[in-house]
């Protein structure tokens, strides 16, 4: 740790991510993540043996990111909801590969075009797997600037460990606005893992294969079945959630990423009305900490789930929390943001 | 291999034939008449000439190249369709001291993966790229490719391939030789004797201008599918001489090294 600076969200991940060592980053521009293409074209240069590489497409920036991450690179994309779309096969391929990325999607308004605006409509597409087959992406999902940059070093380190891609899943509001942050101290390379296993040209041993094909049924089998044993792995040592006000309150608001900033301000708020509310907040949304969430659910009569969509983190909500927990949804979609006060009101009606 | 039923000490011997080092012994499962195992082959030989088999890193997608990881014992990664020259360029970027090499049918490199290919070969990236164009999709079952040619029957153009619905044949390599990022683009077949030494040649070439960091170098391959084009392997040369090579005529496009 070191400086303290002001910087914006797509800035301050940007950085963090050249700190903890990513040496390619591949991207094509897209709103609300602009500024993070744009850092990392002025400072990635500076990184020795660095690129920057403005790709053709969402589809070339996320392959080119497979290529990188074979030759044992560590290596980020970045976009915002329909590049991350486009970027699904790719992906895919990293996934089923078993190859370490990070991937961060400064989440907007949709379906299809939608618009510019902060919205939380990815959350089944970045938990879920979100392309074709059997998988799942560590999905982080930060509340603030400083959470942005640290869950974003944090993703490097997790991909490597577990081979895997990882999805740091952000919101416009996140991407846009500025908070004092304090960077990670920037990663020797010797503190990143060796990768005997990458396509970096077979000196002294055989060949190395980077591939997600197995035609044998038995053979692709045994290459999932191996994938989610390490996902069990992941789910005993990576989980990761935030309890806050929980102790003696009855209604419990279940919000990741922006909202639960939010809803901070409306236990605040809450407090001044004399409510005691608590809030849940994942910061693995996969894996979904639903174990805590069920510890939880047996103190609280209810758990409220607040989001920017029409109700996806409710069905893990649902399916985590102990029998004959009411839960309710409250969303905002095309891009509006609930404000602390709108969120209260809601609560009322289960206080 | 022929170095392995004698009782000649290995050392008094000069090796005449065989497979090339860069290449594992075992059998090609391509189809027989298909000139994919003799352009891999040719490929294994530049390796070998060129002393890289340790510093080369092959790619290649689906279909009937995605075996390229069986038959060479180099480093190889398998990029999903089309995006071959994407995954080319990342590997070399990231590792620009490697030799790096796509290689992709026609489907992959002048249909799904067009953009793909068309912007590595603008930005001059410093890799080479074998281009197999035998007019169709082999693998799938005989589909019409962008390099079908017009009047070609294909399982997905059963009365011929007619302009007027599809479009023409593809002529990547002369769009290409339009832009100033390559550094070589030509296009071999590899049907006679001196056509595979004239493939050959273009393949070390190839690899030649990455080492020496001149940039992109495509290098096409005529190929022959007589199982999916309905003909026995010497009436497929026959067609690729009459017919294919009418429209995709060999030689270099551009040389700029």
């Amino acid at each position: 740790m070191g400086e303290m600076q002001l910087m914006r969200g797509n800035e301050a991940i940007a950085e963090s991510a050249i700190r903890a060592g990513c040496k390619n980053y591949f991207a094509y521009p897209i709103t609300p993540q602009a500024e993070l293409l744009q850092w990392m074209a002025v400072h990635m240069p500076e990184v020795e043996g660095g690129t920057f590489l403005q790709a053709e497409s969402e589809i070339g920036a996320i392959n080119m990111v497979y290529g990188a991450a074979s030759a044992g690179e560590r290596t980020m994309t970045s976009s915002s909801s329909p590049g991350i779309s486009l970027k699904q096969e790719g992906i895919s391929y990293l996934a089923g590969a078993n190859l370490p990325a990070v991937i961060v999607n400064i989440m907007r308004g949709g379906p299809g075009l939608g618009n510019i605006q902060p919205a939380q409509g990815d959350y089944f597409q970045a938990t879920k797997g979100g392309g074709h087959g059997d998988y799942h992406t560590i999905t982080l999902a930060p509340s603030t600037v400083p959470e942005a940059a640290q869950l974003t070093y944090d993703a490097f380190d997790l991909a490597d460990k577990y081979r895997t891609p990882v999805t740091v899943l952000a919101d416009g509001m996140i991407g846009q606005m500025m908070e004092p942050v304090e960077l990670p101290e920037r990663k020797d390379r010797e503190e990143i893992p060796q990768k005997p296993w990458a396509t970096t040209g077979a000196q002294g041993r055989k060949g190395n294969v980077i591939k997600s094909f197995a035609l044998g049924g038995e053979d692709l089998k045994a290459m999932n079945l191996a994938r989610f044993e390490r996902y069990e792995e992941i789910k005993k040592k990576e989980v990761r959630s935030e309890e806050v006000n929980v102790e003696g309150s009855e209604v419990v608001i279940a919000a990741f990423g922006t909202v639960a900033r939010i809803v901070k301000s409306t236990i605040r708020l809450a407090q001044e009305d004399g409510l005691k509310i608590g809030l849940f907040r994942p910061i693995t949304v996969w894996p979904f900490p639903g174990e805590q969430l069920n510890e939880l659910s047996k103190r609280v009569d209810t758990v409220l789930t607040v989001e920017m969509n029409s109700g996806q983190m409710v069905e893990d909500v649902r399916l985590s929390v102990k029998s004959g927990t009411e839960t309710p949804f409250y969303g905002e979609v095309g891009g509006v943001v609930p404000t602390p006060g709108g969120i209260l009101e809601e609560v009322k009606q289960y206080v | 291999m022929s170095d392995k039923a004698t009782s000649v000490k290995k050392k008094d011997m000069t090796k005449v034939v065989g497979k090339p080092d860069s290449m594992n012994d075992t059998h090609f499962s391509y189809c027989p008449g298909c000139h994919h195992g003799i352009i891999n082959r040719l490929i294994g030989e530049a390796i070998d000439e060129l002393g890289i088999q340790e510093e080369t890193i092959g790619t290649a997608p689906v279909g009937c190249s995605v075996f390229l990881y069986k038959w060479f014992d180099i480093d190889v990664v398998q990029p999903p369709h089309g995006r071959v020259s994407a995954v080319a360029t990342g590997i070399k970027r990231a590792r620009p001291d490697k030799t790096v090499f796509a290689y992709q049918g026609d489907g992959d490199f002048a249909s799904i993966g067009t953009n793909n290919s068309v912007h590595a070969a603008n930005r001059g990236e410093n890799i080479t790229v074998f281009f197999i164009n035998n007019t169709l999709y082999g693998m799938t079952g005989g589909e019409m490719a962008p390099t079908t040619l017009i009047g070609q029957k294909t399982t997905t153009t059963p009365g011929g391939r007619k302009a007027k619905d599809f479009g023409y044949p593809i002529k990547m390599s002369e769009m290409l030789a339009r832009l100033d990022g390559p550094t070589y683009i030509t296009r071999q077949a590899v049907y006679d004797v001196p056509r595979i030494k004239s493939a050959k040649e273009a393949i070390v070439k190839g690899f030649r201008n990455q080492i020496e960091g001149k940039g992109y170098s495509l290098i096409e391959i005529l190929s022959a599918c007589p199982i999916n084009w309905g003909l026995d392997p010497v009436e497929a040369v026959e067609r690729i001489k009459d017919e294919v090579e009418a429209v995709y005529p060999l030689g270099d496009i551009i040389d700029r090294g």
